[in-house]
């Protein structure tokens, strides 16, 4: 700034120099400046940036069959460059819905294909993430019915349980596990519905579960629990070739969109999918885009339902959540719109394919495939040699491993979680094999 | 100042309609096997195929009908709506920072580590605060998972504390934080736009876990005894709690560690120029006092001479609040911020911000009403009561007729204490001209002819919205209009 602007400004203030701008800080509280560096030029953060950056290895330097929610999936270039628009990304929460127009449309157009691919009546704006979503979702059951426990899989994701774990710290609600057959991995669902008949405010189940399997089973689960709200988590990539949630009665749906169009970035900013049946929805978290007409009767749009939201009903709201991700909404309609329905039926044919020959080849002396079965993303893999060992050896050979499960799922021994994606091809998996075969 | 937002006529996607597809349409191989999955087979699937080329149209217009940080000022009260560098946009999207798989073994990710452990510690640095965690994924979780460490503590301690004072100026997600970590929510009344030392002492007693409190706070004034709030709390070991959406008011002058604080939380989308996304993504780290290390969520980066890795092994750790680390690509554009600014930087920010503030405020208070008429820090509040007694305009008439110039308006009916609120926050990134013409447009929409204000905004692609009608009717997708 212009010392002269600075000045004049003072002046009109009655100040003589900036400090007396802060002199309503008492004395002891004063800080004598920071202690960090001082400013640098651009140029010299983007080196600096991009050597630290370069210390990571990513995916495009190994062959990634991490997964368990975060896929190194293909994204369109469109995808980007409509996030790059700065009316977009440098916007505010459209609470001024008469310039905010477009965003709105954005939104409800999110909403829409959402809403069209789990087959629910409402989807929010967005969560976090898929854990919070189902923090969220376990908490939203507490409102729709009075319970004590709320029922989930034995074998879920430990990041999961623990943010779930979380969310219900301030209900009292305990957490239930139903088990897994150790032989084929399917889910008990017997069990969760024989501990959904004690008391439960929910239920959640999976499909795909956590070792990449379709239960099947889950599709007649509402039926065994009648009015015990019931929430499935998806992969939402997945819907585009298998039964969606709202088909079978699902009341709540959650899940990690980041599959989606959206880059894994170290792990955030990812995309809490949460949809739900429109009689719930007035107990649902998070924010909502509503048609409506203007002055003028032509079609617009708003925010609705805000009497829900921590701004207007403060400790009653039903979450606290405010900033979202609703940039990243943006990012999953823009892939969806640009794939069509054709192009998300071809990824997840293509995924699906690829695991199926992932699950016939894997198998080798030090190594195999313990389930076997439809499903998406996901196989798991029982191997000779520890699975974290085994990860860090795999990187030196341009492959990033799977998930170590034997830390939460100990009587698995020494199994760990592949993914596969549509990137892949037959060829991939036996490049695999041939380490495998070496170092497994 | 005239303005005229773009107005098209843009259909919603599934109103799209073209037979024809491009090569560039071509986005995935087409695969042709389909596994069978029998009674788990979908049906049908109806997601609009649109080409690249109509689909651009539609995302252009439609950016082109979105209000944002590049188009003008945005005066949003605690919102602190910065201009969002893009130098940080370029580094986001290289594949070291996109491409990486956040259960990567750590020796893969020592880069991210490293910057994630710096920011940390600048984090501490700026705060006072002995420790930082940048896992959760907004101010409001920030606010939640002070509220967890703090049962934690209190659980640690075999202390039943099961209430959580709030002052009544104080933004919605406090008392909705602390009500989700299962806490009775008490608010105290503020007293000359302050925390009312007096009552505060006798409300205080062992039931009470934290004092959650914005210093400056939602009026814009500075707590001049935040340390004797300090001492309250402390001498009957409740903590202190600080709700970093105003920090931007105070870097390099204060902390809130001088301050007394013991838990702090930052919206890195504010005070470090992250860019809000229409609503996010942003990033709520959180810092606390030493004592509170123990309890932050797992995991922990640790830095052994100069490799970085990640400790799960926390026994006392309240566990996790979001999946992985946090919203790394957000962590990192507020950690290029903060080396471009550096401290002197950071410092003259907060400067700016405040001059700019009370500059607005005197520029415009012959129009308006300005509730406890003191020095203010980053933001005001001004009231259009005697506007609305004397000819009938409102805070929302001045809000929507601000628009028709081209201004975001100021966040309006907060705080709750003060009637026809408009709380105006211009941030450093205003010159003197900019501010000059708003206050132009201030005065002279407060003397313009009601009605053209009660049917305002004129210039914008629709005229006012009816939001009664939104939330009667229930129609959140495309599907209930086809039907």
């Amino acid at each position: 700034m212009p010392s002269d602007e600075r000045s004049e400004m003072l002046n009109f203030l009655g100040l003589d120099n900036v400090e007396e701008l802060f002199s309503d800080i008492p004395a002891a509280f004063r800080a004598n400046g920071l202690k960090l560096r001082s400013g640098l030029s651009e140029m010299e953060v983007v080196s600096q940036v991009r050597s630290m950056l370069g210390r990571n290895k990513n995916c495009s330097e190994m062959k990634c069959f991490l997964g368990s929610g975060i896929y190194d999936i293909f994204i369109p270039s469109v995808v980007s460059q409509v996030l790059s628009r700065s009316e977009l990304y440098t916007a505010y929460t459209p609470y001024q819905a008469e310039f905010s127009q477009g965003l709105l449309q954005l939104i409800f157009e999110y909403q829409s294909l959402m809403s069209e691919l789990t087959q629910m009546d409402a989807v929010n704006a967005s969560m976090y993430d898929g854990s919070t979503a189902l923090g969220e979702a376990a908490t939203m059951c507490r409102r729709i019915r009075e319970g004590g426990t709320f029922v989930i899989p034995r074998a879920l994701a430990p990041w999961k349980k623990s943010v779930l774990r979380n969310y219900l710290r301030g209900l009292s609600i305990n957490l239930v596990e139903y088990g897994f057959d150790r032989k084929t991995g399917h889910f008990n669902l017997d069990e969760a519905v024989s501990h959904a008949k004690k008391d439960a405010c929910g239920v959640y189940a999976e499909m795909p579960n956590f070792f990449g399997l379709y239960d099947e089973p889950v599709i007649d689960l509402k039926e065994a629990l009648g009015d015990v709200p019931l929430v499935v988590g998806v992969n939402p990539a997945s819907l585009a070739s298998v039964k969606p949630p709202g088909d079978y009665g699902a009341d709540i749906v959650i899940g990690e969109g980041q599959s989606l169009g959206i880059g894994m970035n170290t792990g955030g900013p990812l995309l809490g999918v949460f949809a739900c049946r429109k009689e719930h929805v007035r107990k649902m978290p998070g924010r909502i885009v509503g048609a409506t007409v203007d002055a003028d009767g032509k079609r617009a749009f708003c925010l609705t339902l805000q009497a829900r939201e921590q701004h207007i009903r403060r400790s009653r709201a039903t979450s606290n959540i405010c900033t979202n991700e609703t940039l990243l909404s943006v990012a999953a309609s823009v892939y969806l719109s640009s794939l069509g329905s054709s192009g998300l039926a071809d990824v997840a044919r293509k995924t699906e394919s690829v695991r199926s020959i992932a699950m016939s080849e894997l198998n080798g002396v030090n190594y195999n495939v313990l389930f076997d079965g439809p499903g998406y993303n996901e196989i798991t893999i029982q191997t000779r040699k520890e699975p974290a060992r085994l990860m860090a050896e795999l990187v030196e050979h341009g492959i990033l491993g799977g998930l170590p499960i034997g830390q939460f799922i100990p009587e698995l021994g020494n199994a760990s979680v592949w993914a596969v994606n549509e990137r892949m091809g037959e060829n991939d998996i036996v490049e695999l094999k041939n380490v495998l075969d070496v170092v497994a | 100042m005239r303005f005229s937002q773009a107005i098209w006529e843009e259909p919603l996607l599934d109103e799209i309609k073209h037979d024809e597809l491009f090569g560039f349409d071509r986005k995935v191989p087409a695969a042709e096997k389909a596994i069978p999955k029998g009674r788990l087979e979908r049906e049908s699937l109806n997601i609009p195929t649109i080409s690249e080329r109509y689909l651009m149209q539609h995302y252009v217009n439609l950016s082109q009908m979105s209000y944002s940080v590049d188009n003008g000022p945005h005066l949003l009260g605690s919102c602190t709506m910065k201009y969002n560098p893009k130098v940080a946009e370029y580094l986001s999207s290289f594949e070291g920072a996109s491409r990486i798989h956040p259960l990567q073994p750590s020796s893969t990710i020592q880069g991210s580590l490293q910057l994630m452990y710096e920011l940390e510690r600048m984090l501490a640095a700026i705060s006072g605060m002995d420790a930082v965690t940048l896992q959760p994924a907004g101010g409001a979780q920030g606010e939640f998972t002070g509220m967890l460490v703090t049962k934690a503590y209190f659980d640690e301690k075999g202390e039943k504390r099961d209430r959580i004072l709030i002052p009544d100026s104080a933004h919605g997600t406090n008392p909705a934080s602390a009500a989700m970590a299962g806490y009775e929510v008490v608010e105290l009344p503020s007293k000359d736009g302050m925390v009312d030392v007096a009552l505060l002492e006798k409300v205080v007693d062992e039931r009470v876990a934290a004092f959650m409190l914005t210093n400056p706070n939602t009026l814009g004034l500075f707590e001049e005894r935040v340390g004797e709030i300090a001492s309250v709390l402390h001498s009957k070991g409740s903590l202190l709690y600080y709700d970093g959406a105003n920090m931007n008011a105070i870097i390099g002058k204060t902390n809130p560690g001088l301050m007394g604080f013991d838990i702090v939380h930052f919206n890195l989308h504010k005070t470090f120029a992250t860019p809000h996304g229409g609503g996010g993504p942003g990033a709520g780290p959180v810092g606390v006092k030493s004592f509170l290390e123990k309890y932050l969520p797992v995991p922990r980066i640790v830095n052994d001479g100069g490799n970085y890795a990640l400790d799960y092994n926390r026994p006392l750790s309240i566990g996790k609040v979001h999946s992985f680390m946090g919203n790394f690509a957000v962590l990192l554009r507020a950690y290029i911020y903060i080396l471009m600014n550096g401290s002197d930087g950071l410092e003259q920010n907060s400067e700016k911000a405040v001059l700019n503030s009370n500059y607005l405020m005197k520029k415009i208070s012959g129009s308006y009403d300005i509730p406890y008429k003191k020095l203010k820090k980053h933001e005001f509040v001004a009231s259009a009561d005697l506007l609305k007694s004397g000819r009938g305009i409102t805070a929302l008439d001045i809000a929507k007729r601000l628009m028709d110039f081209g201004v975001h308006p100021p966040t309006i009916y907060f705080p709750l204490i003060v009637s026809e609120a408009l709380m105006i926050e211009p941030t450093e990134n205003l010159s003197k001209q900019s501010l000059d013409m708003l206050a132009g447009l201030f005065c002279s929409i407060a003397a313009e002819e009601p009605e053209i204000l009660h049917s305002a905004p004129h210039s914008t692609p629709v005229r006012r919205v009816n939001e009664v009608k939104a939330a009667r009717e229930l129609i959140f997708r495309w599907q209930d209009f086809r039907r």
